[in-house]
């Protein structure tokens, strides 16, 4: 196991200065992710445009992993579709909690938390942000927000 | 090492009769210091489980035959272990269960559910272990009694004058940890047990975290009941005992029905059986009994006086070291504390925190220590944890302290 897979400058520099941090008001749909193992928290806000997600952020506090890997999602899927989305979350949550998977051409900057399938106990805290997106985008037509659980 | 006192043992003798202390971690020398969590188990523990095991296994309190004789010698020779071990008045006050949460359940459903009207209220403290809490309002919610918890301060203390403000003639129930599993706090159980009686309460102590780390003397302490578990204090998991007055135990109904806790059985009508064994349904955690009659063998070989000793001068050497790391901040600071450290790094999650030290071999909690009134008290999600036993040793601080550093270089 090595640190510098997992905490990469790319984690490192999103942890630091979370991009689309934040929450948009009004917003078309939200929910609440929370893991209870360590206490992290996000927020996230979506705004819709059709199928498309026109424009997002999170907001919470939480581990380097967690934080970073809410920063890059928000980056990578403003703008596109839910197909798009589903199809990279797929993608992800291959990198993340299989050991052999290929780390595909198209993660761009996600690809940096294929370091984290290395660390099992910690797959969790990269994947809490996407289950929150998907809670979001899945309720788009319900009022109410129940907190997501990833355990 | 001008603040070290007299020489109290030497801790790298006691460090080898743990045999899992040796191994590595990552390829590093292993830093156990989650002993608060649970903590390792000396060979002489081990090696009388697996004698058990290997030559005198038969079920308990029913057999003639010789294995079942010696089985339940055993057994009952590992409850007046424990008995002599907290001083309680007698065997029959020493009812084995599956540690100190099934403990307080036992004593939540079985002493406060027949006995609480709506209104009643149950007193508790912002330290406790959630297994102090969630009995407590499972059976406020069943009754309609109230529970009431007693803040702490700023350093982790809760104030005995806060327990007496807190306290009306509708207290029933007072709950406390004797040592808070998150922060180290040493509440005086002995003063706060005073007053709850003034007021006609029942007081129970989790003393899960006391037993390992200082002597307990339950006829000083003067509690009503007092729950701990055998995997804190070097014994086996899933085997701890509930010492209770006899008096109340005796009008108490049983909480579970089966095998062992009955007299007689027709379908007209069951007699219970005496205690303890009223309260021991099924066969019971022989092995596990055994291997914490064990345990207290071996802290009596050690001396839980000369265990405090070492303990203590380890949290001020540990207490030193690590307020001289920058960014750190070391949360529960109250002046009487087990060898217990809860600390957060600026600018580092505690879970980062979590996984760096451990690819350095060291050994630490990270999270809310099942205490989450305590985080939120202090308004921090998590924090890490270095807790200290009777093997630990100077340079298991010291390789935290070095995997601190560590952590720095990594976050930048």
């Amino acid at each position: 196991m090595d640190l510098k897979d997992l905490y990469r400058d790319v984690i490192l520099d999103h942890n630091k200065s979370p991009r689309l941090f934040g929450k948009l008001d009004p917003a078309d749909s939200s929910a609440d992710g929370h893991n209870p193992l360590c206490g992290d928290r996000l927020h996230v806000t979506v705004r819709l445009d059709g199928n498309r997600v026109s424009d997002l952020r999170f907001e919470g506090k939480g581990c380097a992993i967690s934080v970073a890997s809410a920063s890059l999602m928000c980056e990578a899927v403003k703008g596109k579709s839910r197909p798009e989305i589903t199809h990279l979350f797929n993608e992800v949550h291959d990198v993340l909690t299989r050991h052999d998977a290929p780390v595909p051409d198209d993660l761009g900057k996600l690809a940096a938390l294929s370091g984290v399938r290395e660390f099992p106990v910690r797959v969790k805290c990269a994947s809490l942000c996407w289950h929150t997106l998907n809670a979001a985008l899945d309720r788009s037509h319900e009022p109410v927000n129940t907190p997501v659980k990833t355990e | 090492m001008n603040a070290k006192p007299a020489f109290v043992y030497d801790a790298q003798r006691v460090w080898r009769d743990f045999p899992i202390l040796s191994r590595q971690v990552h390829g590093k020398p292993l830093a156990f210091l989650d002993s608060a969590a649970s903590s390792q188990r000396p060979a002489s523990v081990i090696a009388a489980v697996d004698d058990y095991e290997k030559m005198h296994h038969a079920n308990v309190h029913r057999g003639v035959h010789q294995l079942s004789q010696e089985a339940t010698q055993m057994f009952e020779h590992a409850r007046e272990r424990v008995r002599e071990f907290v001083n309680a008045a007698s065997s029959r006050e020493v009812i084995f269960t599956r540690g100190t949460t099934e403990s307080v359940n036992l004593v939540a459903q079985s002493y406060a559910r027949p006995r609480l009207q709506p209104g009643d209220e149950i007193l508790l403290t912002g330290l406790e272990h959630h297994a102090n809490i969630v009995p407590w309002q499972l059976v406020a919610e069943q009754t309609g009694a109230v529970v009431k918890a007693v803040p702490i301060d700023r350093r982790g203390v809760v104030d005995v004058a806060d327990f007496a403000r807190l306290m009306n003639d509708r207290t029933r129930i007072v709950a406390f940890a004797h040592v808070s599993n998150a922060l180290g706090t040493v509440l005086p159980v002995r003063e706060i047990t005073q007053l709850a009686h003034a007021r006609g309460a029942v007081v129970l102590v989790d003393g899960a975290q006391a037993v390992p780390h200082q002597r307990v003397d339950l006829q000083a302490l003067g509690c009503d009941f007092y729950a701990f578990s055998a995997h804190k204090m070097y014994g086996p998991t899933g085997i701890g005992a509930l010492i209770g007055r006899e008096s109340l135990l005796e009008a108490m109904p049983p909480w579970q029905g089966g095998g062992d806790m009955i007299l007689t059985v027709s379908f007209e009508k069951t007699t219970f059986n005496v205690l303890p064994f009223k309260f021991e349904a099924g066969t019971p955690n022989i092995s596990g009994a055994v291997g914490m009659a064990a345990a207290i063998d071996y802290i009596d070989s050690l001396g839980i006086d000369r265990i405090h000793a070492h303990e203590q001068w380890l949290l001020e050497s540990a207490t030193r070291k690590l307020e001289a790391v920058p960014g750190l901040t070391i949360i529960g600071t109250a002046p009487e504390k087990a060898a217990v450290i809860s600390f957060t790094l600026e600018g580092i999650h505690p879970h980062d925190l979590g996984t760096i030290l451990d690819t350095e071999g060291v050994a630490v909690r990270t999270g809310h220590h099942c205490a989450m009134p305590v985080m939120d008290f202090f308004g921090v999600p998590a924090t890490a944890r270095a807790s200290f036993a009777c093997y630990s040793r100077e340079s298991d601080i010291d390789a935290l302290v070095a995997a601190l550093g560590k952590a720095r270089e990594v976050f930048g």
